[in-house]
C-alpha cells in the first residue's frame, strides 16, 4: 500500500500524439457545450445571414443601384469578415473555463498546458466551418455565384480563418486579463465594430471622406475583405494579400507572446 | 523510500501585500486521512492548490508520493485526484460527458472511459442524472459529480478542498462515508474543512492553520485534550429548576457549570459516561429537560484555546504586521500548551 500505490504514473507515449489527443478531446467538449447551447453559436451563424439580408434588401439598391449587384460586392466581404470576428469568443469561452474553476480541474491533470488553449483554436475552426457554409447557402439561395473556382474560393476563406487565428492572440490576451467573461466580450467588440464598419465590406471606399479613407486603407479587414471579394470574383489579389499577411505576421509577433506568457501564468 | 505520501515544508505564498502563507508544514502518511482545519481566509486552499501544482509557493517546497510538486509537477499530477471550491466540473456537459472526458484526458480508451465513468456515476448514485447537463443538478449531486470526477484516474492520493460546506446532514454523511471507503481502499486524502466535528469524524491527524500558519498539529483526540473535551448542555423544561440541574452539572463534571444562554447550563465533562450519570441523576431528581446535549468543541472554540481569539476577529488580514507579534505569541504559547 505504501509504494504500490503510487505506481500509477503516467505512460510514456509520444508527447505530440498525446498533445492532439487531449486538445481534440477538449475542441470535442467546447463544441459539444456549443451544441447545447445554441444561442451562444447565433451571433456567428444568425449575423451573417441578417448582415445579408439587411444591407443586400434594404441598402443594395440605394448603395450598388442593385440588389444582385450588391450582393456579389456585399458577401465575400461578410464571409471573410463574420469568420475573422468569430476569432472574438475564444478569449471569452477560456475566461469562462477560468472563473468557473474548470480550467483548474483541466490543470490538475497531466495533459500538456498548451492542450486547452489549443483544444479551443481547434474548436474555433470548426465554427468557422460552419460559419463559411451557412453564409455561402444563403447567399446562394440569394442568388450570389462565385466567379473564379472552388479553389480560390476555398482560399479565401482559409486566410479569414488565418487572420482569425492571429487575431484570436487578442482574444486570449484579454480572456486572461480580464476579470469577467462579460468584460471580455465588451472589450472584444468596442475592438470590432470599427474594424468591421470603418472597412469597405459594405461600402466602396472611394464614397468615404479623406480622412475615413486614411483609416479604412489601413483596416484590416478592408483587405481581407477585398482578398475574399478578388478570389470570389476574380479581381487584383497581390496588394491585399500582402496587407492581410502584414497583419497577421504583426498580430502575431506582439500579441502571442503577451498571450502566451498571460496563459503561462494562469496555467 | 516516501514514509509520506504528501510533505510539505515552510510553504510561503503572498498575493500582493497579503502573505496568504508564512511557513506552513504539512504531512500526511500513506493511507490516512489529515484535515486541515481554520477559518476563512486562514491558507486552506492556497495550500491545497500548491500541493495539487495549481500555484507556485514562493518559498518552501512539497512533494506527493515522492515527487517535487514544482520539478515533477506532471507525475504529481498523474498521483492525485482535486475536488473543491477550485476544481469544477462543466456545467453544460452531462454527468457522464464530463466524466468521460476526463478520461480521455488521462488516457483512457473511449470504452474505458465510458465504462470508469459509468462506474463511478453509479457509484455516487448519479447513474439516472448521467444523461441531464450538470447545471440541472442538486447541489449536492454536483459535489459528488466533482468528487467523482477526481476519480477517474484511481488517484492514491486525494485532496478535497471543503468537501462538505453547505450540504446538509445527511449528504454531508454520505461524503464521510465515501472518504472512509477510499482510504479503505488504500488512498491517502487531505481535506480541508472548517468543522472540528468533520475532522473528528474523519482524520488520523489535523493540522490547525490560521493566518498562514500552523498553530497545531495533533490527532483529533490530541487536539480536543488541549481544548477541554466536549461539552454538556442541559435546558430544564421548568426554567425554575435550572439552580439544581446546574450543581447536579457540576457533580458529574467536576466543574464549574456555566449559562451559555437564557434557561441552558453547560459544564466541560472529560468522560464518556458523565452523559449516561447525568441522565440517571437528572431522572433521580425528577427534572424534565427540552434539551440534553453533549457536543465537541466548535472549531471557534478550539481557535479560542489555541490562540487566545474568536476565529472570526480577524484583525486586517491584509496587514501582516499588526498581527505577525501577537501571532508568534499566540503560536508558541499554543506550541507550549500542545507539549505539556
Amino acid at each position: 500500500m505504501t509504494t504500490a500505490t503510487f505506481a500509477n504514473a503516467p505512460t510514456t507515449g509520444a508527447k505530440p500524439f498525446k498533445l492532439i489527443r487531449h486538445s481534440a478531446a477538449l475542441a470535442k467538449r467546447s463544441l459539444l457545450k456549443t451544441m447545447r447551447t445554441p444561442e451562444a453559436l447565433l451571433d456567428v451563424t444568425l449575423q451573417p445571414v441578417i448582415f445579408l439580408l439587411l444591407f443586400t434588401y434594404v441598402f443594395g439598391g440605394a448603395i450598388a443601384g442593385s440588389q444582385s449587384v450588391y450582393l456579389q460586392y456585399l458577401l465575400p466581404g461578410i464571409l471573410a469578415q463574420t469568420i475573422a470576428m468569430s476569432a472574438t469568443a475564444i478569449g471569452v469561452n477560456l475566461n469562462t473555463d477560468i472563473s468557473k474553476g474548470v480550467f483548474d480541474r483541466f490543470r490538475s491533470l497531466p495533459i500538456a498546458r498548451s492542450a486547452p488553449l489549443v483544444g479551443a483554436v481547434l474548436a474555433d475552426f470548426v465554427r468557422y466551418a460552419l460559419v463559411a457554409v451557412i453564409t455561402l447557402s444563403v447567399g446562394y439561395a440569394m442568388g450570389f455565384r462565385i466567379h473564379t473556382d472552388p479553389l480560390q474560393a476555398a482560399a479565401a476563406m482559409v486566410m479569414a480563418a488565418t487572420f482569425a487565428l492571429a487575431l484570436s492572440w487578442v482574444s486570449v490576451c484579454l480572456g486572461m486579463i480580464a476579470r469577467t467573461p462579460g468584460s471580455v466580450q465588451g472589450m472584444m467588440i468596442l475592438l470590432v465594430l470599427p474594424l468591421s464598419f470603418g472597412s469597405n465590406t459594405f461600402v466602396q471606399t472611394s464614397t468615404l471622406p479623406g480622412w475615413l479613407q486614411a483609416f479604412v486603407n489601413v483596416n484590416p479587414i478592408t483587405h481581407l475583405a477585398g482578398l475574399s471579394r478578388s478570389l470570389f470574383l476574380g479581381g487584383p489579389v497581390t496588394s491585399h494579400l500582402l496587407w492581410t499577411w502584414g497583419w497577421i505576421i504583426g498580430l502575431t509577433a506582439v500579441f502571442m507572446p503577451l498571450a502566451l506568457r498571460a496563459y503561462g501564468r494562469k496555467v | 523510500m516516501t514514509t509520506y505520501a504528501i510533505e510539505a515544508e515552510g510553504l510561503q505564498k503572498s498575493f500582493g501585500d497579503t502573505k496568504a502563507l508564512n511557513g506552513v508544514d504539512l504531512f500526511a502518511k500513506p493511507g490516512t486521512v489529515h484535515a486541515v482545519l481554520g477559518p476563512n481566509g486562514a491558507g486552506k486552499t492556497t495550500s491545497v492548490r500548491i500541493l495539487a501544482t495549481l500555484i507556485k509557493a514562493d518559498a518552501g517546497h512539497a512533494r506527493i508520493g515522492g515527487y517535487d510538486v514544482v520539478k515533477q509537477a506532471e507525475r504529481v499530477r498523474a498521483t492525485i485526484g482535486l475536488t473543491g471550491q477550485y476544481a469544477s466540473v462543466d456545467e453544460d456537459l452531462t454527468g457522464m460527458e464530463n466524466m468521460e472526458l476526463i478520461g480521455r484526458l488521462l488516457d483512457l480508451s473511449k470504452r474505458d472511459a465510458r465504462a470508469r465513468a459509468a462506474e463511478l456515476l453509479e457509484w455516487f448514485d448519479l447513474s439516472e442524472a448521467a444523461r441531464r447537463p450538470a447545471k440541472t443538478y442538486s447541489g449536492g449531486m454536483r459535489r459528488r459529480l466533482d468528487l467523482a470526477a477526481s476519480l477517474v484516474g484511481r488517484p492514491s492520493v486525494i485532496f478535497l478542498d471543503e468537501p462538505t460546506t453547505g450540504l446538509d446532514p445527511a449528504k454531508r454523511e454520505d461524503m464521510w462515508g465515501v472518504v472512509r471507503q477510499l482510504v479503505g481502499e488504500g488512498s491517502t486524502v487531505m481535506l480541508t474543512t472548517q468543522y472540528l466535528e468533520e475532522a473528528d469524524a474523519l482524520a488520523d491527524e489535523v493540522t490547525v492553520i490560521d493566518r498562514g500558519r500552523v498553530i497545531a498539529n495533533d490527532t483529533p483526540l490530541g487536539l480536543k485534550r488541549v481544548v477541554g473535551g466536549q461539552t454538556l448542555t442541559v435546558q430544564p423544561s421548568d426554567p425554575a429548576r435550572l439552580a439544581e440541574a446546574a450543581a447536579l452539572l457540576q457533580q458529574v463534571s467536576g466543574s464549574k457549570a456555566e449559562s451559555p444562554r437564557q434557561g441552558v447550563v453547560a459544564v466541560p465533562v472529560k468522560n464518556d459516561s458523565a452523559l449516561t450519570e447525568t441522565v440517571a441523576r437528572l431522572h433521580a431528581a425528577g427534572i424534565g429537560v427540552h434539551e440534553l446535549s453533549l457536543h465537541l468543541p466548535s472549531l471557534d472554540e478550539v481557535f479560542f484555546s489555541l490562540v487566545g481569539r474568536r476565529a472570526g476577529d480577524d484583525a486586517a488580514p491584509g496587514d501582516p504586521k499588526a498581527g505577525s507579534l501577537q501571532q508568534t505569541a499566540d503560536a508558541e504559547e499554543a506550541d507550549a500548551r500542545l507539549t505539556v
